[in-house]
């Protein structure tokens, strides 16, 4: 078991003859991951790297391959058209890399997403992975950019905003031999599909998830949303780092959503809702994984 | 991206909210001859305003000892004497820090007599993925310090962006303000101006703060936006040439600005140990882990989640450029890029600028063990670290006790 995807998902790529989306497609299918189709308007009916066919429309490339999930790796500009095609083609998960997208088209895509059975994942986001029995994890699903090789099948649920500290986070883990169930990474944009809650909801469900890591940083309230649920109603063990202590307000570090601006979104408030919801905090980057197990 | 108040009220009186007759000026001859031509429409009095990318510029102090970067004047001479000590000195607010800034440029405008102040903006509500208009009665003050104080004095009010703000929303916000006589028609006007502002433009944030409610010559109250802030979302500038017009480079800090051009996501802060880091979380999660060993992070520096090697090179040159930097910490986890090849960037940077000071490297991930054994073999004063801690602690040791000499 897992969340969202399993080595049997079937994935179409946006954006598939890329320079990026290249790269990644063929990491992905080394993974072990099931890209059937990949999408480029005006290149359908050809095939990339000699197996995968490409189509002009998701809505073709769903109906020819049954595929459900979706990765999109356009430039900024054509990424929010490039998410609604994929929400019109009724796909159930929408995995948006694709970093710079003006928030005013997220903002848009969100509200015409309500009420539409798609999920998205990001944008801005290095994606989702449930790693598999073979070695370096392989023979699981890898969608987006993550390195495969970090992962370990095991039952530990990682749910982040960030992308190499999500890294840094799973390499501590499968360096002490500790698995894990799925790790999503949400993205690092001010407005985002699915939340830190909307994961930490589907890990609390899932069986085969006995531990969970939150890595959150300055900036909105996702984190403070997740604490406020996780009070109530979270029964597993979770572990929480929350970066950007030292961040001076006023100031997007790097991520568009990473900004301490009228006094909201602190590193200080979020570790303050999460150690109300009994959640157990990192002091540090490199104590992460140590403070998961410590409590499991 | 930040603009000035000028900007930010022509942009906004291009979409329908009012703002006060003036004009902006670089010398005090030409803040005296716009004065001039206001006193002449029958104003009795004028306001100078230095314009800066900071708030609290009235309370503000200048490096020369005179006070208050916003001035109101009653004469043609005030005007020149108040824009003569504004332009070409360094204004220090809260907002600017210690260093201050150079004021280039001075407001005029025409100053009106004030029955009532109030506050009305819109922002991104992050929880929701809306626009939110934020509205208080409380105008001209900190809004952040209404909210800590008096969280109640603050009305907010949910846009949906697919039909923006309806005149019955902004119906709603007037008479929750209390204009809900004469002023009532204006203020839906102004209400939507804004928000079309906001909208129109793709920003962050668009504020006025204060909004003024004045009498007018003819005994009928009116409404004005003595104050304009218009933060722009920096991905959406590609569809709007105009707005990248607006960026004044001279408000921005030099190094950032170079970084930005090699694309590199740089912050400056006041300590002594640099860091370069891939990702924008493992940046600020390796600033974060410095302060805890003792040290001092001297900047924000996110070098791209791929870490390729023409990126950190660039890196180097602005850390290089830093003169307060006494040691530092590179923080790379090489996922899908080579540590070995990241290891060779490095040392390319560190023979190229010849650093003298102490360099703390941590490359984790795929091909670490090559990496560091490149590292140790390159006979440079490289330090090598394996965790996070390890190579914080070792940056903090290596500033706390003199540089040792160069091997």
């Amino acid at each position: 078991m897992s969340i969202l995807v399993d080595s049997s998902t079937k994935v179409i790529v946006q954006g598939i003859t890329g320079h990026f989306g290249a790269q990644h497609t063929r990491l992905s299918i080394d993974y072990g991951t099931k890209i059937v189709a990949g999408v480029v308007p005006g290149k359908g009916g050809k095939l990339f790297d000699e197996k995968v066919p490409i189509f002009n429309t998701v809505a073709e490339a769903k109906q020819k391959t049954g595929a459900t999930v979706s990765v999109i790796f356009v430039p900024p500009p054509y990424a929010a058209d490039a998410i609604l095609e994929a929400v019109f083609a009724e796909l159930d998960l929408v995995v948006c890399v694709t970093e710079f997208i003006p928030v005013r088209d997220v903002i848009m895509v969100k509200r015409v997403m309500e009420g539409k059975k798609t999920k998205l994942l990001g944008p801005n986001c290095p994606g989702i992975v449930t790693p598999g029995p073979g070695k370096n994890s392989y023979g699981g699903c890898r969608i987006g950019i993550s390195p495969g090789y970090i992962h370990k099948k095991g039952h530990i649920g990682v749910a982040s905003r960030s992308g190499t500290l999500t890294y840094e986070a799973v390499w501590q883990l499968t360096l002490r031999g500790v698995g894990q169930s799925t790790c999503v990474g949400i993205g690092g944009d001010p407005v985002q599909g699915l939340s830190h809650l909307d994961i930490i909801k589907m890990f609390n469900e899932d069986p085969d998830t006995h531990g969970i890591i939150i890595i959150g940083e300055i900036g909105g309230t996702s984190e403070e949303q997740a604490a406020e649920w996780i009070k109530h109603n979270c029964k597993k063990p979770i572990a929480a780092f929350v970066a950007g202590s030292t961040a001076p307000p006023g100031r997007r570090m790097g991520h568009a959503g990473a900004i301490i601006s009228g006094g909201k979104g602190t590193a200080a408030a979020k570790i303050k809702a999460f150690k109300e919801a009994g959640v157990a905090i990192a002091p540090t980057p490199a104590d992460i994984a140590d403070t998961l197990l410590k409590i499991m | 991206m930040n603009i000035h108040e000028y900007q930010a009220k022509q942009l906004l009186s291009k979409h329908g909210v009012p703002v006060p007759p003036g004009e902006v000026c670089k010398t005090p001859e030409e803040a005296r001859a716009v004065a001039g031509k206001l006193f002449g429409l029958g104003y009795s009095q004028v306001i100078v305003k230095s314009q800066i990318h900071a708030g609290g510029r009235g309370k503000g102090v200048f490096k020369s000892g005179k006070r208050g970067g916003v001035k109101i004047c009653k004469n043609l001479t005030e005007v020149y004497i108040n824009a003569k000590n504004m332009l070409g000195n360094v204004l220090v607010t809260k907002q600017t820090g210690p260093e201050g800034k150079l004021v280039r440029k001075v407001l005029v405008e025409v100053a009106l007599d004030v029955q009532q102040e109030l506050y009305v903006g819109v922002v991104l509500d992050h929880s929701i993925g809306r626009p939110v208009m934020i509205t208080c009665k409380e105008g001209g003050m900190d809004i952040e310090e209404v909210a800590v104080r008096n969280p109640q004095a603050i009305v907010h009010e949910v846009i949906d962006p697919a039909i923006g703000l309806m005149p019955f929303q902004a119906r709603r916000i007037a008479i929750n303000l209390g204009l809900n006589s004469e002023l009532l028609t204006l203020t839906v006007k102004l209400l939507q101006g804004l928000y079309r502002t906001w909208w129109e433009c793709e920003a962050t944030l668009v504020e006025i703060n204060p909004l003024h409610i004045f009498l007018q010559a003819d005994g009928q109250l009116n409404l004005v936006a003595v104050d304009g802030k218009v933060v722009l979302d920096d991905n959406a500038l590609f569809r709007h040439p105009e707005l990248v017009e607006l960026r004044d480079y001279e408000e921005e800090s030099p190094l950032e600005v170079e970084a930005s051009n090699y694309n590199l996501s740089y912050i400056k802060l006041n300590g002594n140990i640099a860091c370069l880091v891939n990702g924008a979380g493992l940046a600020m999660a390796t600033m974060d882990i410095i302060k805890y060993y003792g040290g001092e992070p001297a900047n924000f520096l996110d070098v791209g989640g791929g870490a390729s090697p023409e990126q950190v090179a660039a890196a180097f040159k602005i850390i290089a450029s830093d003169p307060n930097v006494k040691a530092i910490l590179v923080n790379i986890f090489g996922g899908i890029m080579q540590c070995d090849i990241i290891a060779n960037g490095v040392i390319a940077a560190v023979n190229e600028h010849r650093f003298k000071i102490p360099i703390i490297v941590r490359l984790e991930g795929n091909k670490s063990d090559i990496a560091r054994q490149i590292l140790k073999d390159s006979g440079l004063n490289l330090i090598t670290a394996t965790t996070m801690a390890d190579a914080a602690e070792k940056a903090v040791k290596a500033v706390s006790k003199p540089v040792p000499a160069e091997a």
